[in-house]
């Protein structure tokens, strides 16, 4: 399954350029207000005709203005899930789900009813109004009533943008199962690198309505020339750990690509894989094996990559065993430590970030593709 | 409560059937015409929107000459219509219905265009995603939400035409039992020596009547609302 979007589409002066192949998994499209993200879905489920374009889901041809070809958006088959919701508030929940369904061809898999309602967890608000639902309990029925319709892919644009904090929380874990027990392939809107940073398998950084970053989530975040698009305080990098055990003294342990982390008592069984975020500003980086100190998590690395970027500040690329973590440091410190590509270092972490479960299943399947 | 005469039966019962069926035969055109004026982009769609109200600012008089002209025996579509179809319309009560719905016909194109446009767009393109076409949107999602507005125009459309006067008596005259409606018979009894009582009763009829159909409009339309709004 993969998704090639290339697009052209003028409004005003803003002009939309985009051209990106995303494979299977959760792609984040993901960039600031304006950069052009709700045009890209937009073109893609059929509801805006760019000038110029061509789209393919999965082999399927839904547009391609140089021979003609515009399918309409009711037999793209794209589930759509929208920012605000958009149930439809004269009918239950139950028939809101079951919408799509009624329209989806019989030759498509049709999930089954009963599994989408206890992955979302909304078997409780069948027969209630849309009316009568929290913001979180809307975007899950949202949800489900897109994955209902049989798509071939679903579309999420910004589906948390509406919500307080403690909804996004709730919606989350959701969204974690729905990448990892659904094979739906999704592209995920967001302009909060946090959401990008927790369920991406693969990143397109759109800017200025151009792609200036594609690639695997965790290499793109890692990646010190595309830190200014994630901005000072969001840079980061992600990586995978697994739970080793948990400590008598409130610490669990985590055997991570290039050495062990510490983290306050993580929710999960030893032996699962979590992803964990490293903020850029929250990795001090020192040429010594540190002693004598606080910090908790320190791991041998190997400066890979020295980011541009204006001002004082600069960010760091380093190899920590397989992985790679990204700092963010000042300029004085790169010349006082003479830091270059190849040089060991140490990393000193001085906060790991658990952000939920990692998708082992897709995340190999798309490392597979990408060889 | 004092019975009424068979002459007031008749002008009552009569004016009910047009009214009827002036609403019940404008009422899918008109729908048709306030989703074309509230969704519709085209070229001359203002023309449109003009050509619908025009019966609603030109006098009655003249919208009533004008049906006689086209819809008279001898008016080009009245001719074609009488020889093809064997349908007449004038000195006829169909007549009389032809011109009670012209007449309303803006009124209710206008109630329910408002309720098409309050209605977001953007539940009709969610509808589309999920795999519905713009005739089940329709059905589905937009008619449903605008129920309340239609009945409403249906309404506001049945009261007019109860109180159509001056098309009608302009297009098919004030024959007793055939075109002679509510409106005509009263006007009809204030032109005669004596005829006042007459008129009056008719009056507080007529004032019955559409008392009621205001009444049962609201009545419907706030019990369709609060269905649709929680169920």
């Amino acid at each position: 399954m993969s998704l090639d979007v290339r697009l052209r589409h003028a409004f005003g002066s803003f002009i939309l350029d985009v051209d990106f192949t995303a494979p299977a998994g959760v792609t984040a499209l993901f960039g600031r207000s304006g950069a052009g993200k709700t045009t890209v879905v937009n073109a893609v489920a059929g509801l805006l005709r760019p000038a110029e374009g061509r789209i393919v889901v999965d082999g399927a041809t839904l547009l391609d203005t140089a021979r003609g070809v515009d399918v309409p958006k009711h037999r793209r088959r794209i589930g759509y899930v929208f920012q605000e919701g958009r149930l439809f508030p004269h009918l239950s929940v139950r028939q809101n789900l079951a919408f799509g369904g009624w329209f989806a061809p019989r030759t498509a898999p049709q999930p089954d009813f009963g599994q989408v309602v206890a992955l979302l967890g909304i078997a409780g608000l069948l027969d209630r109004r849309p009316g009568l639902l929290s913001g979180g309990e809307k975007q899950r029925v949202a949800i489900g009533r897109a994955l209902l319709s049989a798509p071939r892919m679903l579309l999420m644009d910004e589906p948390l943008a509406a919500l307080d904090e403690e909804r996004k929380a709730e919606i989350l874990p959701y969204l974690e199962r729905l990448r990892d027990e659904t094979r739906v392939p999704i592209l995920y809107v967001s302009h909060t690198v946090a959401e990008v940073a927790r369920l991406a398998t693969t990143v397109v950084a759109l800017k200025d309505g151009r792609v200036a970053r594609i690639g695997a989530a965790a290499d793109v975040l890692s990646d010190a020339g595309a830190a200014p698009l994630f901005g000072p305080t969001e840079a980061g990098a992600v990586i995978g750990a697994r739970v080793l055990r948990h400590d008598p003294d409130g610490l669990s342990e985590l055997a991570a690509g290039g050495g062990r982390l510490l983290l306050p008592r993580v929710a999960a069984a030893p032996g699962t894989t979590l992803r964990v975020r490293i903020h850029a500003r929250d990795v001090i980086v020192a040429l010594r094996q540190p002693e004598a100190i606080s910090a908790l998590n320190v791991l041998p690395a190997v400066v890979a990559q020295i980011g541009g970027g204006e001002g004082p500040a600069v960010d760091l690329s380093l190899i920590c065993g397989p992985d790679r973590v990204l700092a963010r440091i000042t300029r004085r410190s790169l010349i006082a430590l003479d830091l270059a590509p190849g040089r060991p270092c140490f990393a000193i972490l001085k906060s790991v970030a658990l952000e939920g479960r990692e998708s082992g299943e897709t995340t190999a399947a798309f490392r597979a593709e990408d060889r | 409560m004092p019975t009424l005469t068979p002459d007031e039966w008749q002008a009552l019962a009569l004016s009910l059937k047009v009214s009827f069926w002036a609403t019940a035969l404008s009422l899918p055109v008109g729908l048709l015409t306030a989703l074309v004026l509230a969704r519709g982009t085209f070229r001359g769609k203002s023309i449109l929107n003009g050509l619908v109200h025009l019966p609603l600012i030109l006098p009655p008089v003249v919208t009533g000459y004008l049906l006689l002209l086209t819809f008279g025996r001898r008016g080009p579509v009245g001719a074609f219509l009488d020889a093809n179809f064997g349908i007449v319309f004038s000195f006829r009560w169909t007549g009389a219905a032809l011109a009670a719905a012209v007449m309303a016909f803006p009124l209710m194109v206008r109630a329910i265009r408002l309720s098409i446009e309050a209605v977001d767009a953007r539940l009709e393109d969610a509808a589309g995603t999920l795999g519905a076409n713009r005739l089940w949107t329709f059905v589905i999602v937009t008619l449903p939400l605008i129920l309340p507005g239609v009945i409403a125009g249906a309404i506001l459309g049945f009261a007019k035409a109860m109180g159509e006067f001056g098309a009608t008596i302009t297009f098919v005259s004030s024959i007793p039992g055939e075109t002679r409606t509510l409106p005509a018979a009263i006007y009809g009894y204030t032109q005669v020596p004596g005829g006042q009582p007459q008129a009056m009763r008719l009056t507080l009829i007529a004032v019955a009547v559409a008392m009621t159909a205001l009444i049962a409009s609201e009545f419907v339309a706030r019990r369709v609302a609060r269905r649709i709004r929680d169920g």
